[in-house]
């Protein structure tokens, strides 16, 4: 059994407004492992964000458990030892925002080394060291991040995330605001930290095909819930929910062999209902080409198709039945 | 061969402003031919906003200033036009959809009134009031909007993202235009909402039979909404070819590196991508803009800007690497 880093249980958040209760995530449940990538991928606004502010401790949990390496850390952020705020760190997408703009690219990346008790030279020392790792000359240390492109400021962003010696960093979206040529760069990178550092990845994104080449396993949410998660490989060979089959078919590819591993065209049709009004029974049955009576009734269970492939669909846990009766 | 509908030749761009002047757009030269679907595909700045401003002359003005070019529409000069003949382009020959719909549309009047103030004022003929509300609301029939009749009296809040790009096409589509400019329409919206857009768009085009330059920065997208695919890199139309050639073929090296890396639904990885950033238009690179980024420089490329050349039947490419021939096509 590998090491487990991160588990997350019927995981609950909540937001009460005048409109109503927006249910940004609905008992959401996956688990990370040392050195794994598990890629969350979902359309706006189906929660993803909310689970990764959720698991650092930005949000307290509506309900449900929050265990990192075994210890319940379900406590929001203010009541969190610092040490867990070092072993998680976040890494937002847009890197022009998350940069204090006043600071230059030193006291941006000094900050997390401070409980060190370094002296200044070996502060800078230390930033010069952490720029060398993201490929970023040390002079840089001396500009704002305003003076930097967006790549380079998302280099930034991962210095200092890497700064704490992390186990797990949660990535959410970190280069969908950047072109691909430079995702290209950032993603390698990663990469290679993962491996250096024995690190684990959320990766949060909307983009499977990001996904097929970065991730171990593959979760996808809709509407606050994870209708389907499976290791890499199996998720793109053999997709089930009807759902992930509209996202795949959905995408648009650049080669005829990518063509060819798409499922046959689910046309997608319909829109995302709003959060504060989820659909009844399954969530995802307005949108569905081969809904069922049940799935307006019920929302199905989470059941294992095969091996480490789980899906939350009446049709599969319902040929489940039948196979194992 | 008939004469293409839009011509662009060697256009150039500048913007003043206080750090001093942007050179954007350095030689820009393109072709639509009628009827056909054209691909303009580039990362972020490297100018495909500004061409297609520049084409509808809205480049505000200054910063703007178009030191150099023609672009003929229809064999005339818009650069030479009249005011009220540009007017009559814009709104009877060209139209455009932007990337952002909620700021293409006007928040305090209602989705009708916006849609009939368009047919009104840009339709051939003189229509009568009933007229011009059933051809809004066959034009919103036409984008699978659901219950025409109520989105004509909402407001454009009341639609998500998704339905607002429905109805900026259906304004844009309602005067019949000879050539529609989508810009990055589907850039903002989920890949799902993107798939019902890109196939709406692809059939009414089809239907209407309107030839398109359609804009966007990714090449899975393009090879969904294209004939004939140019490629820009900072300011300037690196390669032009055939869709399937394109894609099958690329020569230029900046094409080769945008196609690598993309990742894969086959897997196997990303691969490097292109090194370095695109250029400060304050001071950009001499000779061909893309030499710094280029593993095949050489001190001809930092001298010279390479012309866009043909290589064989639409096929052109701008790279001396390839005139050297460094670079081979299949
Ligand atoms: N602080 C908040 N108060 C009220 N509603 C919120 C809050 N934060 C998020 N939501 C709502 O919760 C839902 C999920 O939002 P979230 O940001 O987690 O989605 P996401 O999957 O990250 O989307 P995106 O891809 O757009 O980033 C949305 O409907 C959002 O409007
Ligand atoms: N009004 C303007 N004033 C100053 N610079 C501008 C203006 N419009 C565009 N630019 C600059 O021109 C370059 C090309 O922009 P744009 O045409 O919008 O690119 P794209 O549409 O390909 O992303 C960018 O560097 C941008 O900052
Ligand atoms: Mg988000
Ligand atoms: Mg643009």
């Amino acid at each position: 059994m590998p090491n487990e880093i991160l588990n997350v249980v019927a995981l609950q958040k909540f937001f009460f407004t005048t409109q109503g209760t927006v249910r940004a995530v609905d008992r959401v449940s996956f688990s990370i492992t040392e050195n794994e990538t598990l890629g969350l991928v979902g359309e706006s606004g189906s929660g993803k964000s909310t689970v990764a502010y959720t698991v650092v401790g930005i949000y307290a949990p509506t309900d449900g458990k929050i265990y990192f390496r075994g210890e319940d850390r379900s406590q929001p952020v203010a009541k969190r030892p610092k040490s867990l705020k070092r072993a998680i760190q976040i890494v937002f997408q847009d890197p022009g925002t998350s940069l204090n703009p006043r600071r230059t690219i030193k006291q941006i990346l000094e900050l997390p080394l401070k409980v060190h008790h370094l002296t200044a030279g070996d502060r800078k020392l230390e930033v010069a060291n952490l720029l060398r790792r993201v490929e970023l000359p040390a002079d840089y240390m001396y500009k704002s991040p305003h003076m930097l492109g967006g790549g380079e400021r998302q280099m930034v962003a991962i210095a200092r995330a890497l700064a704490t010696e992390p186990k797990l960093i949660i990535l959410d979206e970190p280069t969908s605001a950047l072109d691909v040529s430079i995702q290209a760069k950032i993603i390698n990178m990663l990469i290679k930290f993962q491996e250096e550092m024995n690190l684990s990845y959320l990766f949060i994104t909307h983009d499977l095909s990001l996904m097929r080449n970065v991730a171990t396993r593959v979760a996808i949410m809709y509407l606050g819930k994870i209708c389907e998660v499976a290791y890499t490989a199996e998720f793109f060979r053999n997709p089930l929910h009807p759902y992930t089959k509209m996202l795949l078919s959905s995408i648009p590819v650049v080669l005829e062999e990518e063509e060819e591993l798409k499922p046959t065209k689910v046309i997608s049709k319909g829109e995302i209902p709003s959060p504060v009004n989820v659909p009844p029974g399954c969530s995802f049955h307005t949108r569905c080409p081969v809904r069922k009576e049940i799935c307006m009734q019920a929302d199905p269970e989470m059941v294992e198709a095969s091996e480490g492939h789980f899906v939350r669909c009446h049709l599969v846990s319902g040929q489940e039945a039948v196979a194992s009766s | 061969m008939p004469a293409p509908l839009l011509k662009i030749e060697d256009l150039h761009v500048e913007f003043k402003v206080y750090e001093g002047v942007l050179r954007v757009l350095n030689g820009v030269q393109l072709i639509v031919n009628p009827g056909e679907r054209v691909g303009l595909v580039g990362e972020a700045g490297c100018g495909k906003t500004t061409t297609m401003k520049c084409i509808l002359q809205i480049l505000p003005s200054p910063p703007s200033r178009t030191t150099e070019g023609r672009i003929f529409f229809n064999e005339r000069d818009i650069r030479q036009m009249k005011a009220h003949e540009i007017q009559d382009v814009r709104g009877k020959g060209i139209s455009m959809i932007f990337q952002d719909p909620t700021a293409a549309l006007n928040p305090v009047f209602s989705i009708g009134d916006q849609l009939t103030t368009v047919i009104r004022c840009n339709s051939r003929t003189t229509l009568s009031k009933k007229g011009i509300h059933q051809r809004a609301i066959t034009a919103l029939r036409e984008v699978q909007l659901p219950d025409p009749n109520r989105i004509f009296d909402g407001y454009p809040i009341q639609l998500s993202g998704g339905m607002r790009q429905r109805v900026c096409i259906a304004m844009a589509l309602a005067t019949e235009p000879e050539l529609l400019i989508a810009d990055e329409p589907t850039t903002s919206l989920d890949v799902t909402i993107q798939d019902q857009i890109l196939r709406l768009l692809n059939e009414l085009v089809d239907e209407h039979g309107t030839s398109v330059i359609f804009i966007t920065h990714s090449l899975g997208v393009v090879r969904e909404m294209a004939d004939r695919v140019y490629v820009m890199y900072a300011g300037c139309i690196v390669e032009g070819a055939e869709k399937s050639e394109l894609f099958s073929d690329p020569l230029h090296p900046y094409t080769r590196g945008l196609m690598s890396a993309v990742p894969k639904l086959t897997g196997g990885g990303i691969a490097e991508g292109i090194p370095g950033r695109i250029p400060d238009y304050l001071d950009p690179p001499s000779g061909c803009r893309f030499h710094p980024r280029c593993p095949y420089a050489t001190e001809e490329c930092k001298a010279e800007r390479p012309e866009l050349t043909r290589i064989r039947g639409s096929h052109e490419v701008a790279c001396f690497a390839v005139e050297r021939g460094e670079i081979n096509a299949q």
